[in-house]
Order: C-alpha cells, then structure tokens, then sequence
C-alpha cells in the first residue's frame, strides 16, 4: 500500500526510511485520516518529511503518485465539443484574435494537434511555449497568454475550492539542495580543538580530591575549572567577484565556524590580501582596517582560515599595484607571507574542486605560499585542513 | 483522546492531523517554524485542551541528556557520610528524578514538552534515542528499570539552530508551522481580542504584512509580535485612519517598537522611508 509513493520519494532524494513508510502504514491503520484524502496528506506529511527543506519536493511528489495519474486519464477521455467552443469563440473572442487562430490552420487543425499533444504529453507540465500545462504561452492549458487558447482542466482551480493543497506548494522557496550541511561542517570543525581548563572552579577534581584527602588525613574538596575549547580562530573571507557563486557553502561555514568556536574573528578581503580588510561589506569603502593592525593584535597561536577561490590574475598576486580596486603598494603575495610567517598554523579552502586547480595558474601560486596547505571547500577538505592546523 | 484546536489556539488542519497522529502513534511530534510562530504554546494549550499534566523541559546550551533522566548528588552523599547521617545508607535519596523520569511516572498521561532542543550539544538529541523511542531506562547506582506506564505524549521545538541528527528525526513526526495567511491571522487576532475594531485590525494586518515584506529585515515581526502591537495601538487608541495613512513622509509606523526587535531593521525602515520622500520630491 501506498509503496508508488515511497519509492518515488525516494526517487525524489527526499530521505525516507522503512521506518518511517511503516509509521505510515500504522497511522492508516490506526484510521488518523478518517477517510479524508486531505487528511492522508497531512498524515503522510507529517511521518515522510522531516526537514522543512523537503516539503516542496513532497508536495510535488505526491501531487504526481495521486492525482497526476487520474487527472491525465481524465483530459484524455474527455469529449470536448467542438461546436461549444466554437460557439464560445464567437462570443468572446475579437476580430484581431480570430485572425491569429486562422493562422494556425482554424479551429479544426486547433482540436486536432490538441489530440496529438495530449498522446505526446504524459506528465504535469510548466512554462514551455509547446506542452500542454500551465503558465506557459501555448494555445493549449491554463493560465496562458495566448489569445487562442483552450483551457484544459482547473475551471474550478482558480477559485479556491478545487485546488488541491498539495498542488498549492506553499513550501517552495525554503527548497535547497545543498549538499554540505551545517551539521556535516560542525563536526568537521569539531577536529579543531584543544581543550583547557581556564576560568571559575565549579567541577569536582576527583583524583586531587582523594589524593588531598589521603594527603590531609581528612575530607578535602579540591574544585577545577570546566573543560573549554581554547582554540582561537582568524578567518578570512573572499568575497565578491567569482565568490558570488559559493556564497551558500561559505555562509554555511561561516555559521558553523561561528557556533562551533568561542573566540572567532573574521575579516573580508577581495580577491587577494592587500593593506587593508573589513568587516562590514556595506561600508568597507571607509571602515577598513589595516591589515598591519590585525596581524598586530591577535597573537601567532591563532589559527588562521583563509576562504576564496584565489581565482584571479597572477598579476593582483605578484606585483604592486595589481589590484583590481585600488592601488596597492606592496604586492599580494607579500601580504599573504607575512601572514604565513606570523602564524603558524594556516590554511587556505578553496570552493573550487580541486581537480581543476591546475588550470589556474593563481591558485597555484597562493598555493605555493601557503606551502600545499590549500585544502577544497568539502567536507573531507575541511577535516583534512582542520587535521592541518591542529598539529 | 483527540486535540480540536482550543478557545486561545487556532490550530490549522495540518497541524491538528499532526498532533493527533503523535497522540496515537504515540511517538514524539518535532515542531519547528519561525520564532513567534505559538511552538512552545501548543503543548501547554494540547495539555489544556486534553485536560493531562504538562511537564516542561527547557534546554539550554549546558543541558546534558542525562540531566532529563535522573542526577546523583554524590557530593550531598559525601558530606552526609562526614556527618555520619543516616540517609547516607539508601543511595536512593541522593538520586534526583529529571523531567523524563517525572513524565514516565506520572499518573495520568502526561505531555512532556522538549522545548528549543536545538539548543543543547549537537549530540544531546543521539543520546535521547533509546529513551524516547522505548521510553525507559536503567538507573545503574540503584539498578532500577524506570518504564513508563502509560507513554507520554512527547512535544519537541526547535529554532532550526542546529541541525538535528538523522536517527532523531526518523523517529519524529515532523510539523513545520507555516506562516499564517491572511486570513488565519485575522482569526488568531479575532480569538485574542474579540472586541478590537474590525477597521483597525484590517489596516493593521496591512502594514504589518507591508513590513513583514520588506526585503532584507533581519528579523521579520511574527504573530507574538503583532498579537503585542495590537495591544499597544489598543491602549494607546489610535485611529485607523492613521494607519491607512499611505505619506510617505510617514512611513514609519506608528508605535514600530513592537514589531521591529532590531536596531539595523530600524535603520533600514527609515532608510526606505528617506528613500520614498526623495522619489516624490524629484
């Protein structure tokens, strides 16, 4: 029962388990939906998707396993007289539109290529200027533009009663298929630690406990201070230009970096590191902040992240001047150097897969400076890179 | 047992059919959904409306899944033994019963509301599995096997702030509550505020849907915020007319405090107002 549904979840990369087809399955039994079909989608809802991520997808998918099926059989057997529309034309349509349904052969050669999409066309179809469907500009569908068109099913759908809720697709614009999750990156991040014991006393050392109280002869309390992590984090961003295209994984880093590290420090750059680095990029053509200051005050045993796809000319790199924004008076690469000879701990992620870095010739350079640490923006570039700068 | 929506609660179908199917399936029901958007008041209006118990468990960032089933006071037991007391022979009294082991126990069928569970560890949620999927556990310092009696009915929000583990949710049923439309909005202000004017509640919806649209708020105004808004303009009375206002000079609008939480939102409405004054002068 209902196993169309699951497998075509599934097909849908909407993750669905066993578990939960059975939960399912137990629900009907229990009888949740009374009968409703409008209730089953709830209740399958409610068992299937778990993030509201997938809710678009869902929608679709169920749409297509409940209604595509018998909604197409119905088009097909439909008898539409023609001399209705015919008479309805008539009435309703101009001068002007006449003439245009004349260019496409009259209403007979209308009905008959009808016929001929309604064989060629097997599924729910948008936009396009050919298909059957909706939205789209041919004569054929609803919600269309062309002045000959013929409205195939949804006469009710535009008032609200008829329409299906799960055709309704409230969910669309939460949809995204990222594929590296916050989730996947914290515990990538989580590599990335070093514990200490600083600050107020409020655990119980047990071993000292019992080693004073041995010692003393009678009970003594020895308190400590929690575990944290004391790592500390410098990051760069890349930002604009070529990154416009990575915005999401970095974003989602950046999250993840966020939650995951108590002293975290950011700073944008475009392109290349030069004089200067901000932190607000609405208004980094006059908050920037010298690079000389920032490298002047968080101490050598930050960890230094730098994010960008190091995608430019070699020449913004390698010599003064380069920039594509400004004059700078010291080139690139000298920047990046200091960096690297300051901290001793640094990496670069680069969004670009790695297999094309070759073809680059600045990303081979940076890379060069930052001696192979140059790791890809995935999850295992991120554990390797996090791997890296514990050492 | 069967949950209807309540007298304060304007429940939507989907979410009735969700929260019915966690009674009876009697697994837990995960809410999420914009802040503001009633997740935390749903358990305490389903416990209201089902006439059970309700039992809260507020997560914070230190909350250790442990702490949900039982704690054991070794220190209270170590300095009752200096003292030579006689509770110090039953270990039992130095074990403190946690929210879970209080909502296994209880009588009646109780709920137990997990709330904003996205605020722990990012491994709290893989320690609960076993606990909430056979709704037991082993006490090891006294060896007792706590079951529940009766399996309560589990209620867990979260703002999305961690991702939750896979394992979890497979478990859950899931509900996103959406943002209400037009017209559930004008039946959760009805149910709040009976008599307010229709007029103004009209007008009100529309600037705030107008503010709720524009792009780039860093913290859209929900119901709680509108629900609050509304108060405000009641008591303060303004006119309606005020409101339907359309000036620009005026876009702001009145008593905005209660729906813009952020100073950069603010900002960023006087900006557009500015912006609005300049179009017309030109």
């Amino acid at each position: 029962m209902f196993y169309n549904l699951f497998t075509e979840l599934r097909s849908a990369k909407v993750p669905v388990t066993l578990k939960e087809y059975l939960m399912l399955l137990e629900g009907v039994e229990k009888n949740i939906p009374e009968y409703s079909i409008n209730d089953f989608y709830y209740l399958a809802r409610t068992t299937l998707v778990k993030d509201e991520r997938n809710l678009d997808k869902f929608d679709q998918v169920f749409g297509h396993v409940f209604k595509g099926m018998e909604a197409l059989e119905d088009v097909l057997t439909a008898q539409i007289p023609e001399e209705w529309l015919q008479a309805l034309s008539e009435k309703f349509l101009t001068e002007e539109e006449k003439k245009m349904i004349e260019s496409l052969g009259g209403w007979e050669k209308l009905m008959e290529t009808l016929k001929e999409r309604l064989e060629e066309q097997k599924k729910r179809h948008e936009g396009g200027n050919k298909m059957i469907g909706t939205g789209g500009t041919s004569p054929f569908g609803a919600y269309g533009y062309n002045p000959e068109g013929v409205r195939i099913g949804q006469e009710k759908g535009r008032h609200g009663k008829a329409v299906k809720v799960w055709d309704k697709r409230e969910y669309k614009n939460l949809d995204d298929s990222v594929e590296l999750g916050t989730r996947n990156i914290k515990v990538a991040l989580r590599r990335l630690r070093k514990f200490a014991r600083e600050g107020a006393q409020t655990e119980l050392d047990l071993p000292d406990t019992i080693r004073a109280t041995a010692h003393q002869g009678y009970l003594d309390i020895k308190m400590i201070a929690e575990r944290h992590n004391k790592i500390k984090v410098l990051i760069f961003f890349d930002i604009g230009g070529s990154m416009d295209a990575h915005i999401r994984t970095c974003e989602e880093l950046f999250s993840a970096a966020r939650s995951e590290f108590k002293h975290m420090e950011y700073f944008y750059f475009h392109n290349c590191l030069y004089e200067g680095v901000w932190k607000d990029n609405k208004r980094r053509h006059n908050e920037v902040m010298s690079t000389w200051d920032v490298l002047h005050t968080y101490p050598h045993d930050y960890k230094v992240i730098f994010i960008g796809d190091a995608t430019m000319s070699p020449y913004e790199i390698t010599y003064p001047g380069g920039s594509v924004e400004h004059w700078n008076e010291e080139a690139g690469a000298m920047w990046l150097q200091r960096v690297t000879d300051i901290y001793e701990s640094a990496v670069w992620l680069n969004p670009v897969p790695d297999k094309h870095w070759e073809y680059t010739p600045s990303i081979e350079i940076i890379n060069q400076v930052f001696s192979d640490r140059m790791f890809p923006l995935t999850l295992e570039g991120i554990d390797n890179a996090m791997k890296e700068l514990n050492r | 047992m069967k949950f209807e929506g309540t007298k304060q609660y304007v429940a939507t179908e989907d979410l009735r059919v969700a929260v019915n199917a966690a009674i009876t399936l009697e697994r837990p029901l995960l809410i999420k959904g914009e802040p503001g958007t009633g997740k935390t008041v749903l358990a305490a209006e389903v416990a209201g409306a089902l006439g059970v118990p309700l039992i809260e468990w507020h997560v914070k960032s230190t909350t250790k899944a442990q702490q949900g089933l039982y704690e054991y006071d070794a220190i209270s037991r170590l300095r009752d033994s200096q003292l030579g007391d006689e509770k110090v022979k039953d270990i039992g009294n130095y074990i403190k019963k946690g929210k879970m082991w209080e909502a296994f126990t209880s009588e009646k069928r109780p709920i137990l509301l997990i709330d904003e569970i996205d605020k722990a560890d990012i491994e709290f949620p893989n320690d609960l599995l076993l606990e909430l999927d056979r709704m037991e556990f082993f006490v090891y310092e006294t060896g007792e096997q706590i079951k529940a009696t009766t399996r309560p009915i589990v209620m867990i929000t979260s703002n999305n702030e961690k991702e939750l583990p896979d394992a979890f949710l497979r478990r859950c049923f899931f509900h996103y509550i959406n943002f209400p439309d037009r017209d559930t909005m004008m039946e959760i202000v009805d149910v709040h505020y009976p008599n307010i004017k229709q007029k103004l509640v009209s007008e009100a919806l529309n600037v705030f849907f107008e503010v709720r649209d524009v792009p780039g708020l860093k913290k859209k105004p929900s119901t709680s915020e509108l629900l609050d808004w509304l108060k405000l303009l009641m008591s303060e009375d303004i006119d309606e007319k005020v409101l339907r206002e359309r000036d620009p000079n005026k876009l702001i609008p009145p008593l905005h405090g209660a729906l813009l939480k952020n100073e950069q939102d603010v900002h960023l409405f006087e900006r557009l107002a500015f912006l609005a004054r300049r179009e017309r002068n030109t």
